[in-house]
């Protein structure tokens, strides 16, 4: 039963290991700070919970299983948080989207008739 | 009743983060929640909405599954030699009027799939949302006002 519960513990913190190896991927290979933000909330908060779960899986101890838990639940609660924070104080920055990009309907808002699409 | 809940789930999450569900040790857990939540007593409890348990459970249901989904894209799409990207901000009209669901909605937004909320607009009747692959505004906006808006409006009224 201990072996099956290492194994499952093991495959994991792989799989979570791999998600956090692409989300800094991502945050390398990516143009600008928006899209980059996808890849560090998504990926990156996923990898992190499943190296918890991994965790709480493993630990033999009551308290330690709820507090991986509970740090899985903050970390799905906060993750968006500073990603939305990021991407508004980037925006209200003037940060500019990559060059790539298709539409800015928020630029358009502030300022009409003026895209960023070049 | 959202005050009660809210109660609760602050005493729960004390017992998980000290690692003790033993009587004494949730009876502090309440008495801290009801001390914090008197801090925020102007914000908390003025929506009076109603409350779905099981809605409540398949929505998080649907966000877990969409979390997965949409890091299992990001992966492919940093993994991919030739990143194939469009990426751009569009405009998301709300139908959820409430500060909470508003909330809510703009954190599920960011968490799933090839979207990512970036602010609400100062009426609080629209979303801009930044998009990964933004070549089908219509139909990003339309996944979001039938999946996640939908299930919350759902679970909450």
């Amino acid at each position: 039963m201990s072996v099956l519960i290492d194994y499952v513990a093991g495959i994991l913190i792989v799989i979570g290991a791999l998600f956090t190896l692409t989300a800094s991927v991502g945050l390398l290979r990516l143009p600008d700070l928006y899209t980059r933000m996808h890849a560090a909330s998504k990926a990156g908060t996923l990898g992190s919970c499943v190296v918890l779960i991994a965790l709480a899986v493993q630990a033999h101890d009551f308290a330690i299983a709820t507090r991986a838990l509970a740090g899985v639940a903050f970390f799905l609660l906060t993750a968006p948080i500073s990603a939305h924070l990021l991407a508004k104080a980037a925006h209200s920055a003037g940060y500019r989207l990559w060059q790539g990009s298709v539409r800015d309907d928020m630029a358009d808002a502030a300022q009409p008739r003026q895209t960023t699409q070049s | 009743m959202l005050r009660l809940l809210s109660v609760l789930l602050l005493a729960v999450a004390w017992a998980a983060v000290t690692g003790s569900f033993s009587p004494p040790n949730l009876l502090f857990g309440l008495l801290l929640g009801i001390a914090s939540l008197f801090l925020f007593r102007d914000e908390v409890g003025k929506s009076s909405g109603a409350f779905h348990p099981l809605r409540v459970l398949s929505l998080s249901v649907l966000f877990v599954k969409e979390l997965i989904v949409s890091a299992w894209r990001v992966a492919k799409l940093v993994l991919s030699p030739r990143m194939d990207l469009r990426p751009g901000i569009f405009s998301y009209p709300l139908q959820v009027d409430r500060d909470f669901e508003i909330t809510l909605l703009a954190n599920l937004i960011t968490l799933t799939p090839g979207t990512l909320s970036v602010d609400v607009s100062e009426d609080r009747r629209t979303l801009y949302v930044h998009a990964i692959d933004c070549s089908d505004p219509d139909a990003a906006r339309r996944d979001i006002a039938e999946g996640f808006e939908r299930k919350i409006m759902e679970a909450f009224r």
